[in-house]
């Protein structure tokens, strides 16, 4: 790594040697014409890309559980953790949230077999174990602001709504990109762009599994021992 | 250019199979379901060592779905994967860490007045 | 800026309207204020002027086809630029503004900015400079030069590279209507609750600060993802880590930086934003909120901003020192090091913004080592490039110039960062004018000045011709005798005890402080007024200036082998590199031309998807400052659509057929064997 010149007080202004007039290098690459290695190179970008965006991402979340970590308990005289959460649901959802990660595999173990139709039909599996979550959580908001324990209520029901909201924000997206990738694979087949889509998704998808092994950690669990 | 092109084979086999996925499913129920336990059954009495149990594990859990799931290897984008990934978690230590230090510390110097007052009276 | 009823920073804080939501007559303040309306005179003035000239020229379809949808990295980066200058216009104006203010008021008089203009105008002015001007730049500068010097065609994701420029363009436009339309933020740059929340900025001002920041936030994110990955995966056969150029070394820590501090500013504003719409309580005095989370929070964020800024300047000074002084930059290995340390200790030190909070003294002790520890690379990389002056041979061009104006005048300021970065010194200068003094200091001497260096150094390789030199000695000279004027009486203010954001003033002591500073501000307005002439002469003198070669300074590195401008696809074959300054390599060993055996080249096609969506992004912002909620949830959900309806799209590259890089390459052989005169 270390180059003799990087000392540089006793190199002259011109440095190198002189110029010979005879190509000693190859300077340029003679690129031959090819349609396959170019898409390789696509891949591998598109790929690496997406994954500095989640872990982008995974900063939001950071910052999200930072917030709750210092408000999580300003409860401004309003409820606590423990007189709200039903611990048994969140074992129900976090289930839901395991399956659809292990459906998910299976569907990209199927996509790399190319069988399409099993890889769709684990595709929507997943899906609708999302939407399942989505609903118990759904369910969960509508019964805390129906109890009175709102966003607005205190520092701790706002930032536990964001902390989780956003999580389930993240969830929506993923399952409107499931169904957006269903249409695109019903119509183009498992093309590299397809499989490229479907393994960005996948890494998404079990992110935001990731992510909920946080809050229901976090959140949850150590809320209501607090 | 050049040399970032023949991992590509190398990342798709490392996509998994349904062996890998079931043992990483198994692991993750395992540690869910504990935690879960801890907290249900109250059978710890001790909050620290419940909350200390559901940390581990779900740090352990986090480790088993970056390994199972996500498959992030040394090796997987010429390492670029695994070194943007420890340098969000170190990112991730530094704000929550900081955060909660410098707030708890603001906190702590912002006590109610009487409460100041009250110190100040009982110095020796 | 009173309106109508007399009460003050409640521009459309009324009751939303089904269908205007809270837009109504009265929130136009050219109605009743005179500046303002001689500014929207004038605006609309020039704005019909452009128009007008781009009609009967006939432009309009060329700039949308060759500009607006384009998605090469080239024109992607003159067009930030292009909106980095406009910016920087507007920005300075609000300066002249408030610096003519002050000197009024500081001797007596009232001035003629009431309190609440005089405000938004400091807000204005510090969002505008870092958010619209100095990032702008300096992502402009990544996008042009970066690809070139690492001999890649384009950056790795083209589309979102335009789709990023133009959501900041979007965020830019959100904050040019709130001039015209309602009001902006009172509330300084960073805002700071309590004062930036509802209840104590009821009006749309801070709504405006909050779309648009959060807006043109995303557009940077992406853009640091989008670099990245090109830095990662297509450098040139070769291009090991190490024989990288600095610029893009720098390039590369600055888009670590973007990528891994802007979801904290997200996440911080969208809270902010939460409590102001949703009626929680993250920041608000009542309730459980904490104020105090918000400033810990931004400055999470604003600390890795700074280097940001900086950062890819440092990499222009590393491009400009070795070409101008006709050798290898002194060490290149510790200023790759220095900058990654750079990278790294941003993040431990952000507590130095507000050492007066009140952590305490551990705290404030840990973060003001760090602060004082992060001066020391910043210094190896003084010494480095005055080691790379030091015994060669010097050319005194334009773009050194500058280097050697950032030279002096970033040490200096650097001096004063390293004063309050002491806290008990911190609790006297705290939010004082010695602040101020502090950080334009290093903005301006720093990132400004490199700015300029940049432009100067690159401009023939956009261009095809230099700039004119007298012109820009010129602007040098107005900038550096300006700068010098205006900030040294800030620094005695400062230590005198004089505030910063004060519009008037009980004593007059400080008028003559204050009067210097504002014909400091006159000459740096003749520096801008003489590098707008520059760019004016240089473009009608331009067959004079004309560099045909593609390399008018002896440059060093890869960008300098192509023609200038560069054809669109750069390389005709992609480059093989044996060494650091590679063309320098080249040159030196017998490097030819290639003038056959062309094959096609694999190039993206254009597309308006990136301005469409941002313009959808533009009206929702707009929409929801209004609270015009059927407009927000319209051309949200019309901009999911399109985003959605674009990934239907899998025609996205074509195949430049090998006869058009022949024509191309083979003109440019013609061009380079006629005599040069």
């Amino acid at each position: 790594m270390r180059n003799p010149s990087d000392i540089g007080l006793d190199e002259l202004p011109d440095d190198g040697p002189p110029s010979t007039g005879v190509p000693a290098f190859d300077f340029y690459v003679i690129e031959e014409h090819h349609d396959d290695e170019d898409h390789h190179e696509h891949e591998t970008g598109t790929m690496l890309g997406f994954w500095l965006y989640l872990m982008s991402d995974c900063l939001i979340f950071g910052i999200l559980f930072a917030v709750y970590a210092v408000l999580g308990q300003s409860y401004a005289a309003g409820p606590a953790p423990v007189d709200l959460f039903e611990i048994d649901m969140i074992l129900l959802s976090t289930f839901m949230l395991l399956f659809s990660s292990i459906t998910y595999g299976f569907a990209v173990i199927d996509m790399q077999m190319g069988r399409q139709k099993n890889m769709s039909r684990w595709l929507i599996v997943t899906g609708l174990f999302g939407l399942a979550f989505l609903g118990l959580e759904v369910k969960e908001f509508e019964h805390l602001i129906h109890i009175g324990a709102t966003p607005s209520a205190s520092a701790f029901l706002s930032s536990f709504f964001f902390l989780v909201g956003t999580h389930g924000l993240h969830v929506t997206a993923g399952c409107i990109w499931l169904c957006v990738l269903l249409a695109q694979v019903q119509m183009h087949g498992l093309t590299t762009e397809n499989k490229r889509r479907i393994m960005c998704l996948s890494l998404f998808w079990h992110f935001l599994d990731l992510i909920w092994i946080g809050v229901f950690s976090f959140v949850y669990l150590t809320g209501v021992l607090l | 250019m050049s040399d970032a092109t023949h991992n590509t084979h190398n990342t798709h086999d490392a996509h998994g199979s349904y062996r890998s996925y079931l043992i990483g499913f198994g692991l993750s129920v395992v540690l869910t379901v504990i935690p879960f336990w801890v907290v249900m059954s109250g059978s710890v009495n001790s909050a620290a060592v419940a909350i200390g149990i559901i940390f581990t594990l779900g740090a352990a859990q986090i480790l088993v779905h970056i390994h199972y799931f996500l498959h992030v290897t040394l090796k997987a984008e010429e390492g670029w994967q695994a070194m943007s990934l420890v340098f969000t978690v170190v990112l991730l230590v530094i704000c929550l860490a900081g955060s909660i230090w410098v707030m708890f510390h603001l906190h702590e110097n912002m006590m109610p007045a009487h409460e100041q007052i009250e110190r100040v009276r009982n110095l020796p | 800026m009173a309106s109508p009823d007399g009460t003050y920073g409640t521009a459309g804080a009324a009751e939303a309207h089904p269908f205007f939501g809270k837009l109504t007559w009265d929130v136009f303040p050219f109605f009743y204020d005179p500046i303002v309306g001689a500014t929207f005179v004038g605006t609309v003035l020039i704005g019909l002027a452009v128009v007008g000239a781009v009609t009967y020229y006939k432009l309009w379809g060329y700039l949308w086809n060759e500009w607006f949808t384009s998605i090469d990295h080239k024109k992607i980066g003159i067009m930030y630029m292009i909106l980095g200058t406009v910016m920087l216009v507007r920005g300075f104006a609000d300066a002249l503004l408030m610096r003519g203010h002050q000197a009024l008021a500081s001797a007596g008089y009232i001035g003629y900015l009431p309190p609440h203009h005089y405000d938004q105008i400091f807000t204005a002015h510090g969002v505008i400079m870092i958010f619209f001007v100095a990032m702008p730049f300096v992502t402009g500068f990544m996008n042009y030069v970066m690809p070139l010097q690492i001999g890649a065609r384009d950056v790795a994701f083209p589309f979102l590279n335009n789709f990023s420029f133009w959501l900041t363009v979007s965020g830019a436009i959100l904050i040019m209507a709130s001039l015209f339309i309602g009001e902006f933020a009172t509330v300084g740059w960073l805002a700071y609750p309590p004062l930036s929340g509802l209840k104590f900025s009821p009006g749309v001002g801070m709504d405006y600060y909050l779309w648009s920041l959060n807006i043109a936030g995303i557009g940077t994110t992406l853009s640091g993802i989008n670099l990245i990955v090109t830095l990662v995966k297509m450098r040139a056969p070769g291009m090991t880590w190490m024989k990288m150029p600095v610029f893009c070394w720098t390039t590369l820590c600055t888009n670590v930086l973007i990528v891994a501090t802007f979801p904290v500013l997200t996440a911080t504003l969208a809270l902010l934003t939460a409590d102001r719409y949703l009626d929680t309580h993250f920041f608000t005095n009542d309730l459980g909120g904490n104020p105090m989370m918000y400033v810990n929070l931004i400055w999470i964020w604003g600390h890795p901003e700074v280097y940001i800024l900086t950062l890819p300047i440092f990499g222009i000074f590393s491009e400009v020192v070795p070409t101008f002084t006709g050798k290898r930059l002194f060490g290149y290995t510790s200023m790759v090091y220095a900058t990654c340390v750079i990278m790294i200790l941003s993040y431990i030190v952000w507590l130095h913004h507000f050492f007066t909070m009140g952590a305490g003294a551990d705290v404030n002790s840990f973060f003001g080592i760090t602060t004082m520890v992060i001066s020391i690379p910043t210094g190896a990389k003084i010494f480095n490039w005055l080691f790379t002056m030091y015994k060669g041979r010097v050319r005194f061009e334009v773009p050194m110039l500058w280097v050697i104006g950032f030279m002096l005048t970033f040490v200096i300021g650097g001096m004063t960062g390293v004063l309050l970065a002491v806290p008990p010194a911190d609790y006297v200068l705290h939010n004082s004018l010695f602040l101020v003094a502090h950080f334009h200091n290093v903005i301006i001497g720093g990132v400004v000045f490199g700015i300029f260096a940049g432009i100067n150094y690159w401009w023939p390789k956009a261009f095809g011709f230099k700039l004119d030199p007298f012109w820009g000695k010129v602007s040098f000279w107005g900038w550096l005798v300006g700068f010098y004027l205006a900030f040294m009486p800030l620094y005695v203010l400062g230590l005198m005890g004089v505030t910063r954001r004060l519009s008037q003033f009980e004593d007059t002591i400080y008028a003559g402080y204050f009067v210097t500073a504002l014909v400091g501000a006159l000459c740096v307005a003749i520096g801008i007024a003489a590098f707008v002439i520059q760019i004016v002469v240089s473009i009608l003198k331009r067959e004079e200036l004309r560099d045909v070669t593609g390399d008018p300074w002896n440059g060093r590195t890869l960008e300098w082998s192509t023609s200038s401008p560069p054809p669109y696809y750069n390389f005709a074959f992609s480059p093989r590199i044996y060494d650091l300054d590679a063309w320098h390599h080249m040159k030196n060993h017998g490097h030819e031309r290639p003038k056959e055996g062309f094959v096609p080249i694999h190039m993206p096609h254009y597309t308006a998807t990136g301005i469409v969506l941002s313009g959808l992004m533009t009206v929702m912002g707009f929409a929801l400052v209004w609270h015009i909620w059927w407009l927000a949830a319209l051309t949200f959900a019309a901009s999911l659509g399109y985003g959605i309806w674009h990934t239907f799209n899998y025609n996205r590259d074509y195949y430049v057929p090998a006869e058009e890089v022949t024509n191309i390459e083979g003109a440019r052989t013609q061009l380079l064997l006629e005599p040069a005169e």
